[in-house]
């Protein structure tokens, strides 16, 4: 890797400033792709629950490189680049699919499901003349390999050998907030797909960022679903990447900080026509209605209240994102339960009552950062700090982010 | 079945409409007050994964999912124009009707994009309102978020 200049000036004090050249430059979306994202960090690939059968395949990604991610036939998971070795094309397209080989469509070379070349078309070529060298060794070619692990039905991978085991990367906190949701055994119920007008950081840090969530999304506050005077907190782990907000709805102090300040947020008058959307039930047995966690740098699992869900936010450009939601429930969901969940999916998702604005607001940021290089945006709510908090008037889990990416970028 | 058709298409026109010209109370005045309403992708559609973007079980949802639109949720400024293509219909009992749709989205900016395109499949009650619906839309992703229904 050459190495770069300085990509950036990173003004302080300490992690309270983020300049807005990250989410615009294009210089440091390219080094993100190699030091991120082909770098010592787990992605995530897929549910294991999307791999039911052996011999089967998923096309996924990690940054923008495409990856196919695979079970083989002793039900191992696999994963490596979806390019063919030979001129660069998919070798799978569509979003997956069943079989012991995967074909390049253009001139049909084939795959094991590690990612293995196992066949050359016409490698002796055709009536003698033509063909590949004698010396072609299959094995020396291949797509990169990335290395592979699961927890509670997570996959996800890595291309770097230096980054630790992935139940150290998602360390004990993660891990059992994460077993929470995912401790039985799972029924997907789809996928919605997202486009963000805005770099993938800007939708990363809206899902970090605990103080907004009360004040842009007005549906949430008004029901007293998510007030910022529920009991509540953010954990955020040692490296600052990942991260846990929670709230119990049943506990609202009915303090009045929100009238008082006379914010949009709060509608006295507004009433639900139909309110069993909102009534949820404590499926997990500890009141906590909602819990958002992340895990660096690319990973989203979702309660809020029984509509359950992982998001994998996927870059696409300098100023577009992928956003893919996977809804999921459990086998022993009984029939109320799952009804339950495809209401409370009108929540969340790309027309969600209380996340729609989500989709949209990276995009101000990206408009409203335009003509500003050398200008950075103040995140110093909660103080300077990178530390688990009571409450969730805090900015502590984007200045976590921020302390993440940049031990991971060097900057 | 002439009239039937002309009934379909002229209720098909009438819901598109009414989103466009902002008027969702009309555009709800449209349904059976027990209906149910969905706007899902063909990818869950057809593999036969439930979950939706937009599900209302009965009227008074969707009434909540209009009162949310213009009480709660923050979006720009934008409009709909619908083209809806004339409905197949099979004359039941119940009235069911397929339709193809477009949608264009135009912001306040002006910039205007080919924002859905799908099929409407749609039962109907003896007064022909809208008793189910299904908004299966082909395009997989969705730009930025959808605040007006489809």
């Amino acid at each position: 890797m050459q190495t770069t200049p300085q990509l950036l000036a990173w003004p302080g004090p300490g992690l309270t400033r983020v300049p807005f050249e990250v989410y615009r430059d294009r210089a440091l979306y390219d080094a993100e792709q190699e030091r991120l994202f082909r770098g010592p960090a787990w992605h995530f690939l897929c549910m294991e629950a999307e791999l039911p059968e052996p011999e089967s395949w998923r096309t996924t990604h990690v940054g923008e490189t495409p990856v196919i991610v695979s079970r083989d036939r002793q039900g191992a998971l696999h994963a490596f680049e979806n390019r063919c070795a030979h001129r660069g094309a998919l070798i799978c397209l569509g979003e997956g699919g069943r079989g012991r080989r995967l074909q390049c469509v253009y001139h049909a070379w084939n795959y094991d499901l590690e990612g293995n070349l196992r066949g050359v078309a016409f490698e002796g070529g055709i009536d003698g003349a033509g063909g590949m060298p004698k010396g072609f060794d299959k094995a020396k070619h291949g797509p990169r390999k990335l290395r592979v692990a699961a927890y509670s039905g997570l996959v996800f991978g890595t291309f770097s050998a230096d980054a630790p085991g992935l139940e150290d990367w998602l360390g004990p906190e993660i891990r059992t907030r994460l077993a929470r949701v995912l401790g039985k055994p799972v029924r997907l119920l789809g996928r919605h797909r997202q486009m963000l007008p805005n770099n993938w950081k800007l939708y990363v840090e809206n899902v970090k960022d605990s103080y907004h969530a009360s004040l842009l999304h007005s549906f949430f506050a008004t029901f007293r679903l998510n007030r910022l005077s529920q009991e509540g907190g953010v954990e955020v782990d040692e490296s600052g990447g990942h991260h846990v907000s929670w709230s119990r709805m049943q506990t609202d102090r009915a303090s009045d900080d929100y009238e008082k300040s006379g914010l949009r947020a709060w509608k006295e008058d507004y009433a639900l026509a139909d309110p069993r959307l909102i009534r949820g039930r404590d499926e997990f047995g500890d009141g906590v209605s909602l819990q958002i966690l992340t895990v660096f740098p690319t990973f989203v699992a979702q309660q809020v209240q029984n509509a359950l869900a992982v998001r994998q936010v996927v870059p696409k450009g300098v100023d577009r994102t992928e956003l893919l939601w996977t809804y999921y429930g459990f086998e022993d969901d009984d029939p109320e339960l799952a009804e339950l969940r495809l209401l409370q999916a009108n929540m969340v998702g790309p027309a969600g009552f209380i996340s729609m604005e989500d989709g949209a607001v990276g995009g101000f940021v990206r408009r409203g950062a335009a003509g500003a290089a050398g200008l950075a945006g103040v995140v110093e709510m909660g103080g300077a700090g990178v530390e688990s908090q009571r409450g969730r008037a805090t900015e502590t889990s984007v200045r976590g982010f921020w302390k993440a990416w940049r031990a991971v970028m060097g900057l | 079945m002439s009239g039937l058709q002309d009934a379909v298409d002229g209720l098909f026109a009438r819901y598109a409409m009414a989103i466009d010209d902002d008027r969702l109370e009309d555009w709800l005045a449209l349904f059976a007050e027990d209906c149910r309403y969905r706007i899902a992708a063909r990818d869950n559609v057809e593999a036969g994964l439930p979950v939706s973007v937009v599900y209302a079980d009965g009227r008074a949802m969707l009434a909540d999912r209009v009162a949310a639109l213009r009480r709660a949720n923050i979006y720009e400024a934008q409009r709909y124009r619908h083209v809806i293509g004339r409905a197949l219909v099979e004359p039941g009992p119940p009235v069911a009707a397929r339709a193809g749709y477009h949608v264009a989205r135009i912001m306040r900016e002006g910039d205007l994009m080919l924002f859905s395109a799908g099929e409407y499949r749609t039962a109907f009650d003896e007064e022909l309102r809208i008793r189910e619906m299904t908004v299966v839309y082909d395009n997989a992703r969705i730009d930025t978020l959808l605040a007006l229904p489809l």
